[in-house]
């Protein structure tokens, strides 16, 4: 009898193990094939010419972070899905690399699935960008976005942190190698410590701050604007973050500020869930409370000094 | 007549003109960083936070070579306080300060160089310079280097604590410096107590 409760236990256990692992197979692509050298520093293949077993250095730019490919958005593509089928022969065609990449519209674009991430607004946003008016097609979505790793993270449960430092990394990843760098400009990249050096607690600021929040402008049909605008149109005057009405809840806090805590009584409530800015985090009752008491104090010097007066002019 | 007492040596004098300065500093760039706004600045946010700073160290540094000329001077003995029938003593200065002072009564313990301050100002002056001060500088420092401070705190943000402990400590500072300079037109003539924190000589009345 005991026996008989122990095998439908296990048989449970074992239906909802493979259940699990079967929704997991059905939701990522097995690209084990490709990834089998694409997602190595090294890769070995049979030389048929020597009879030898080759060992190589993958070029770093065709390089994709598996684990990364496995949580992203894209997970559940198949790489001849994006790219051509006769990537499926090794060696690769030499041709191939002259193969046109799709972009984000070719498969977002005039989807009502996707409506409410509004492309063509970004689109649009993206062509009045720096970034495109100065490289024209040279810059593209996968510029920025790693189409092999890109990841929700305002949209999920992600901590500002974390979605600054996403953020930040895709900037990063140019204006911080100059190789990357070098695919779109015959300049250096400049040391970007070194152009914030008007930026009072810069690592505090690169933290909790994306790069995006100061050079764009809020573009409120977009949750990030796109439009990044010329160095000398960057955010710089400090209060339009740190004050009641600071910009950052049109931008980095404006999907959050809908949860926010707002019986808590402080002014942009939702930053506090990860920090504190002066200027912006106010708390109002405690505002009219030292209002109140400074005021009285006041008032009560002043009779004071009043009533003295008047004695000593008496005397 | 009045006469004349030497009560304040140069160096009080000189760490008093630098705190007060350091405070007044403190307190501008304090209040407009807090009620920071682009329509209405008391300075610009960036000059607001560079003097916060400088002048925070400043008055860190003054009030550490305040406790050495404390400690090792004789000065201490004016900031001693008997328990033994203090809340009297206070209700009594408070009582002169209320009501004696406009019928023309003497102050009830006028500074001598044994004792410069009354009862009450005893108190205050300890509670500022060995409670407030010390919370205005611990919470301070950290908020120069917010990344020292421990993100969650019993569940409230570190740095928001920090804030908020150090804006009303501040701002208990503030009542504490209205209320000072008042008082200090209370000496024997309206701007006599001001001349004496200049010259060191206290005027009785």
């Amino acid at each position: 009898m005991v026996n008989k409760y122990k095998l439908v236990i296990l048989c449970l256990f074992a239906c909802l193990f493979l259940g699990g692992s079967q929704s997991i197979a059905q939701d990522v692509a097995d690209n084990g094939k490709c990834l089998k050298c694409h997602g190595q520093v090294f890769y070995e293949y049979d030389n048929e010419w020597t009879g030898q077993v080759d060992r190589k250095p993958l070029n770093p730019f065709h390089h994709i972070d598996s684990v990364k490919m496995h949580q992203s958005v894209h997970k559940m593509f198949a790489c001849i899905d994006c790219h051509s089928m006769d990537y499926e022969t090794f060696p690769h065609d030499g041709e191939l690399r002259l193969e046109a990449k799709y972009t984000c519209m070719d498969c977002h674009g005039g989807d009502d699935t996707y409506a409410k991430y509004n492309f063509e607004g970004i689109e649009e946003a993206f062509m009045e960008s720096v970034h495109f008016q100065a490289s024209e097609e040279r810059f593209n979505c996968w510029s920025c976005h790693d189409a092999h790793g890109y990841e929700l993270a305002l949209r999920n449960d992600k901590s500002i942190v974390e979605v600054v430092e996403l953020s930040n990394n895709m900037c990063l990843s140019c204006h911080d190698n100059k190789f990357k760098y070098g695919l779109i400009s015959d300049d250096q990249p400049k040391q970007i410590n070194e152009i914030h050096a008007w930026l009072p607690n810069q690592d505090s600021h690169f933290k909790k701050v994306r790069c995006v929040d100061c050079h764009t402008n809020v573009q409120k049909d977009v949750l990030v604007s796109h439009n990044i605008l010329p160095k000398e149109k960057a955010l710089k005057n400090c209060v339009q973050c740190h004050s009641a009405n600071s910009v950052l809840m049109e931008s980095l806090y404006a999907y959050r500020a809908k949860e926010s805590r707002e019986s808590s009584g402080f002014l942009n409530a939702v930053i506090l869930n990860e920090g504190y800015m002066i200027g912006a985090n106010r708390n109002q009752t405690l505002n009219n409370i030292s209002i109140g008491i400074f005021s009285l104090m006041i008032l009560g010097l002043l009779v004071h000094l009043i009533l003295r007066f008047i004695l000593i002019k008496k005397k | 007549m009045s006469d004349k007492l030497y009560l304040y040596p140069v160096w009080i004098r000189i760490w008093h003109i630098f705190n007060a300065v350091f405070f007044l500093v403190l307190l501008l760039s304090g209040i407009s960083m807090q009620y920071a706004s682009p329509d209405f600045m008391l300075m610009p946010f960036d000059v607001a936070v560079t003097s916060h700073n400088v002048a925070g160290i400043g008055i860190s540094i003054a009030y550490f070579i305040y406790l050495i000329g404390f400690v090792f001077t004789s000065n201490k003995k004016h900031y001693k306080i008997e328990c033994k029938g203090l809340i009297g003593q206070l209700i009594t200065q408070m009582r002169y300060y209320l009501f004696g002072v406009f019928k023309g009564e003497e102050s009830p313990y006028p500074s001598t160089e044994e004792s410069k301050f009354n009862p009450l100002q005893k108190v205050t002056y300890v509670g500022v310079l060995f409670v407030l001060f010390p919370v205005l500088i611990f919470t301070g420092l950290p908020l120069m280097f917010p990344e020292v401070i421990i993100d969650d705190f019993f569940g409230i943000g570190g740095t928001l604590l920090t804030a908020l402990v150090h804006a009303s400590a501040g701002f208990f500072a503030s009542l504490f410096l209205v209320i000072h300079l008042y008082f200090a037109t209370m000496g024997a003539s309206f701007s006599s107590n001001f001349k004496s924190i200049i010259n060191g000589y206290h005027e009785s009345h």
